[in-house]
């Protein structure tokens, strides 16, 4: 006969620090990413508070002080070909450049995404099907396929958006896809299933938390690439229209000045590199801080 | 003997090798190609075979994880997926434990989490699944205070081999499918969980389809053992006669090649030479003719049914059959 019987009684779990807390960890130990990183943070301030840090209106012009040079009393980063202050067209820039890059990329990372792990998770016909169509979109190179769309659909944000965002979709669903039909074989996944939980139940708990990560990883990749793609709309006239100030329009509407005021009109090319490269760095930090291996 | 627990008759699985154009099957590999055996309460069969003889397969096809081509399960008498037993219920009754101790689980949950998953989904409430995955981590020899929380790359092989086991123990099944368990852990470890599963199996009262490649292994843990060979039973009987007395000449070459602890009796000659024939085009008649030192004429055009040579030993051998036409078989009962 047993002489003890335990009393139940309350353990203290040690719990290892989550996934997602050693990201971070990896992450700020990272110098280039956090530069990176800081350089996003900085961008999406200026865009935030533009009205508050912009010293002249990004709108209003004044016709005696034409293509002034980078330095002059005033106007810091010089104005123009219509003497509107460059350092105001900049900052406020900043809005609509953001902008365009990043909600095409969370609109085409939500379609997708869902259609990817759809496919992926489904394997077979269905696979197959959305796959296919996919497929039809790669036939064409990114940036012909935006000019097409935004062609077809008619200049302004909304339409640049719209055709942004299909630009997007098959290269994200073509990532989720891979990733799911990996993680899907996984014996985790088949333990899953041993033990008899729906379809739905294992999506959320096995799939959904090993897919996301690099999905989201690919997605913020393409951010630099959406605002690239939205500056050449509006530089040919099919996405922002005058006088918004936004980087991609102002590259064209400067570039007649190239001669008279080079620095002045490399401006705006400064600030879509600057951008992009540091969403491109911050993102590879990421993807190297997500690589854990066991 | 009782009435079996599982019955498996006629177990036939067959996947696409080649497609043509409109992803049609024009050639298939016959993974599993007519297995029967019975798996009786409390007891542990195990299964052994080369790799590719359609082991796997096997424990995959019993859980419902691939869809079989043709052939029945029945679990105490009821069909398996059918109104009967369906494979939800059936599924709380078998669990399986898998070889890759890390890919079984899944990297973003703790071990508690993995442990509490299976009940959960049977609408165990969450604190109630977690209090259980603690005892269950107990009973397996992890602490639950310091083991818990961790995530799987935390632990050694060992360690997760066991959490694999607890939770394959979630549902409070009958039957594990234990699939090659050891086969990744160091011979140290190795010893550790094969004595936890006796232990386990004995305090629930399970029963073990304990499927290796690793003879030794097998004889260690088996009550009787199920020989496969290119995906089919060569022989079947208990542990103690099939590795005394094997009347397969599979079987003989397979235990040949175990190794010897005795130096004077080292293994000479290969007893066995070559790979297993392409399962996408399978000999005819007994499959292990093209390899077997004694095969005949009779032996490439039919092939031997499993016949019984002594109380639940039964041999797929026309060598063991009386009229076969083998030189060797023997006479037939006047």
């Amino acid at each position: 006969m047993s002489a003890v019987v335990s009393a139940p009684r309350e353990i203290a779990v040690v719990r290892s620090p989550g996934y997602w807390a050693t990201v971070a960890r990896r992450f700020l130990r990272d110098p280039v990413a956090v530069a990176a990183a800081l350089v996003v943070l900085a961008l999406v301030l200026m865009a935030v508070f533009a009205p508050l840090l912009a010293p002249h209106d990004p709108l209003q012009g004044m016709t005696l002080k034409r293509l002034r040079p980078v330095g002059t009393e005033g106007h810091p980063l010089g104005t123009d070909e219509l003497g509107r202050d460059m350092l105001s067209r900049l900052i406020y820039g900043a809005r609509i450049s953001l902008f365009m890059g990043i909600v095409p990329v969370f609109a085409a990372l939500a379609i997708g995404g869902a259609i990817g792990i759809v496919a992926g998770y489904a394997g077979g016909w269905t696979n197959s099907v959305l796959m296919r169509t996919m497929d039809v979109f790669f036939a064409f190179p990114s940036v012909l396929l935006a000019v097409a769309l935004a062609g077809a659909l008619g200049p302004g944000i909304a339409n640049s958006l719209i055709a942004l965002t299909l630009v997007f979709v098959p290269p994200i669903a073509r990532v989720a896809e891979s990733v799911t039909t990996g993680v899907r074989t996984r014996d985790y996944v088949e333990a899953a299933r041993a033990s008899g939980a729906g379809t739905f139940a294992i999506l959320r708990e096995h799939v959904l938390g090993n897919v996301l990560g690099p999905i989201f990883v690919y997605a913020m990749s393409l951010i630099a690439v959406a605002m690239i793609l939205a500056s050449g709309l509006s530089f040919l006239g099919l996405g922002v229209k005058p006088p918004q100030p936004d980087w991609g329009l102002m590259l064209n509407t400067l570039r007649t000045a190239i001669y008279t005021q080079p620095l002045v009109c490399a401006l705006p090319g400064v600030m879509i590199f600057v951008t992009s490269i540091s969403f491109n760095l911050m993102t590879d930090g990421l993807r190297s801080a997500m690589d854990i291996k066991a | 003997m009782s009435a079996p627990l599982l019955e498996v008759r006629g177990l036939v699985k067959t996947f696409p090798a080649r497609r043509d154009l409109f992803g049609r099957a024009t050639s298939v590999v016959s993974a599993v190609d007519g297995v029967d055996f019975d798996l009786y309460e409390g007891e542990t069969l195990g299964v052994v075979g080369e790799s590719g003889c359609g082991k796997s397969t096997t424990a995959r096809l019993l859980l419902h994880l691939l869809d079989a081509t043709a052939g029945t399960i029945r679990f105490e008498g009821r069909t398996v997926g059918s109104r009967e037993l369906p494979w939800k219920a059936f599924r709380r009754q078998v669990q399986i434990v898998f070889q890759d101790s890390y890919a079984s689980l899944n990297p973003r949950l703790t071990v508690a989490e993995s442990v509490a998953f299976g009940p959960r989904v049977h609408g165990v409430p969450r604190a109630e699944a977690e209090a259980r995955a603690h005892e269950l981590l107990a009973r397996v020899g992890l602490e639950p205070a310091r083991f818990a929380g961790r995530f799987p790359h935390e632990l050694s092989g060992g360690q997760r081999q066991r959490v694999n086991i607890a939770r394959a123990l979630a549902l409070q099944p009958r039957v594990l499918v234990l699939d090659e368990p050891v086969s990744a852990l160091d011979k140290s470890v190795e010893a550790q969980v094969l004595n936890l599963l006796l232990d386990l199996k004995d305090a629930f009262r399970l029963t073990y389809l304990f499927i290796s490649h690793d003879l030794e292994v097998v004889r260690y843990m088996s009550d009787r053992v199920l020989v496969m060979y290119l995906g089919r039973v060569a022989e079947i009987g208990p542990t103690e006669e099939i590795y005394r007395a094997s009347r397969h000449p599979y079987t003989t070459a397979l235990l040949a090649s175990m190794l010897s602890m005795d130096p004077d009796r080292r293994t000479e000659a290969a007893p066995i030479s070559g790979d297993p024939p392409n399962p996408i085009d399978p000999p005819p008649g007994c499959r292990f003719h093209t390899r077997c030192a004694f095969a005949e004429d009779v032996c490439a055009r039919r092939a031997p049914a499993p016949t019984a040579i002594a109380p639940g030993h039964a041999v797929a051998c026309h060598m063991s059959v009386a009229g076969s036409g083998h030189s060797r078989a023997p006479a037939r009962a006047a």
